[in-house]
């Protein structure tokens, strides 16, 4: 392990830069808080360690696009990953045309049609955890991800994102129906199933 | 300017009279009467009834405390929305028979937006925060973004403060429940394990609420299961507090509603601003639950900005949803 350099700080993770066998890459340390009893910190922090990685080697095998994992240390919570010099789509999304734009979104939804197809569900999509490298969309930080093939869990999956295109890009708010395109489009089952389970639950939200 | 507002969302109704002084708020009186089911949760009609019941004392009360006359106020607010229709209809029925009365101008204003408000208006230093209001009916997270108070995360089911009146009821505790939660909490030291719930910046606590009553009908010490929901809510909470600060990138945080008067709460949020770096706010607890001094100065705030209302579109509506107001008065 060589100099290490904190990248970002987000809030449960610290991102350092370093580099693992000569490769550029990303040390993802996730850190204790105290503000909640050891109990309840420990089980998160090793659960998510572990479900975040095994559902990134996982995602891989179904074509999704991801960082590569290099090493994953239970004891001190770190994911050692590929370092993808890309761009947050957050930063990029409202500066394209709406050319661009859409096209931008069905492959969103089309790849997160590829994990859903398997029944991976990442828990936390939203354009923050999706850099742009090379024309493709990787998905980051599983970390709040399971493996569940339940129509509600992908349901929820996707309000997520809609939830995160309303409040951060909500003059584009048609983007998700952009990515639900592509989602209906690459989505081996019926994809109007978790679109209508989508409308329950906002449904189900308070004063709606 | 000097302002009256009537808060009538649910089962508090409260008349507030604030000033504003150099684009501050001051709060020359704030009178709060609750009702009190003598049992179960609060239905809407007796609520209601309760309210129009006192309301026109409550308002001579709160004058007579601010020591203005009737004749100084020059705009009269009320809450009109989200809530319960019949307490709504009530609050918002009073504050039309006194703008015509006095032949001054009416506002209604966003319940949510005006728990946020009144944090920046009070309290020094409190300009742009990522705020958490938790209470009986809400529990969201809310941040200025994009001309609006956006809401990055909500509970999915109930709120919060529901949560806890729900398993308080079960186990024979009285509404409202949570400051006796909180006094058995101190007592509790066993962590009995309860479903942690967070969706992105979303949350849900039925679950975690089926566990805990099961909890208790399998015999566990009610003051550890009071412990175990308290530290596993409010980690769920200040997490996705958290994340909403670290995604819009914002260093002050707010509490805000009834269930940010809970000292365990406040504890954890302000350690987690602490260790990030960030301010932490929270205003006295009058103004923290469903006041009319909130109403009054959002009221003033949203009068100053050039908007209007006329006395005969003042509606109310029950699901005024936080992302629904356009921020005119913020740069």
């Amino acid at each position: 392990m060589g100099n290490k350099k904190i990248i970002y700080k987000g809030a449960e993770a610290e991102i350092y830069v370093s580099d693992y066998m000569g490769f550029d890459v990303i040390e993802k340390r996730r850190i204790p808080k105290s503000y909640r009893i050891k109990h309840i910190d420990n089980r998160l922090i090793s659960m998510r360690t572990k479900e975040e990685s095994k559902l990134i080697t996982e995602a891989r095998l179904y074509g999704v696009s991801v960082p590569i994992i290099y090493d994953v240390d239970l004891d001190d919570a770190v994911i050692t990953m590929e370092y993808l010099k890309g761009k947050r789509v957050k930063d990029i999304l409202n500066d394209l045309s709406e050319k661009e734009r859409q096209d931008l979104c069905r492959k969103i939804g089309e790849s997160i049609a590829k994990f859903h197809n398997n029944d991976i569900i990442h828990g936390d999509i939203t354009t923050s955890n999706m850099i742009l490298l090379d024309d493709r969309v990787h998905f980051i930080d599983f970390g709040l991800g399971e493996k569940n093939g339940e129509i509600e869990a992908k349901g929820v999956d996707l309000h997520v994102l809609m939830e995160a295109i309303e409040s951060t890009h909500s003059k584009y708010s048609n983007c998700f129906e952009y990515v639900l395109e592509g989602y209906k489009n690459a989505l081996k089952d019926d994809a109007n199933l978790v679109i209508k389970k989508i409308q329950d639950i906002v449904k189900r939200g308070r004063y709606r | 300017m000097i302002c009256l507002g009537i808060e009538g969302t649910a089962h508090s109704i409260g008349v507030g009279i604030v000033e504003e002084v150099n684009h501050k708020c001051k709060v020359l009186s704030n009178v709060i009467k609750s009702y009190r089911p003598e049992t179960g949760g609060i239905h809407p009609r007796e609520a209601a009834n309760h309210h129009a019941g006192i309301i026109a004392d409550v308002i001579k009360e709160s004058v007579e405390k601010s020591q203005v006359d009737f004749a100084d106020v020059d705009l009269v607010s009320f809450s009109r929305g989200p809530g319960l229709g019949p307490c709504l209809r009530t609050a918002a029925t009073a504050a039309r028979a006194l703008s015509l009365s006095l032949d001054k101008p009416i506002m209604g204003v966003n319940h949510c937006v005006a728990h946020l408000e009144i944090g920046s208006g009070t309290l020094d230093g409190c300009r742009d925060p990522v705020l958490l209001y938790t209470s009986g009916a809400n529990t969201q997270v809310i941040a200025f973004a994009e001309g609006r108070y956006r809401v990055f995360g909500e509970t999915l089911d109930i709120g919060i403060g529901n949560c806890l009146d729900k398993f308080g009821r079960t186990v024979g505790l009285d509404f409202p429940c949570g400051p006796k939660i909180e006094e058995l909490a101190k007592k509790g030291d066993g962590y009995l394990e309860l479903p942690y719930s967070i969706k992105g910046m979303d949350i849900a606590f039925s679950g975690l609420l089926t566990a805990a009553e099961q909890y208790y009908k399998n015999d566990e010490k009610l003051e550890d299961i009071c412990y175990s929901i308290q530290e596993t809510t409010f980690a769920a909470l200040t997490e996705v507090t958290e994340r909403a600060m670290a995604h819009m990138e914002k260093d002050e945080v707010l509490l805000g509603g009834g269930v940010a008067s809970n000292k365990r709460l406040q504890d954890m949020v302000k350690i987690m601003a602490y260790e990030r770096g960030a301010s932490f706010y929270v205003p006295s607890k009058d103004l923290c639950i469903d006041n009319g001094a909130m109403i009054a100065w959002l009221g003033v705030l949203m009068y100053n900005s050039g908007i209007r209302m006329k006395v005969e579109n003042s509606f109310i509506d029950q699901r005024f949803r936080t992302d629904m107001v356009d921020v005119t008065w913020r740069g």
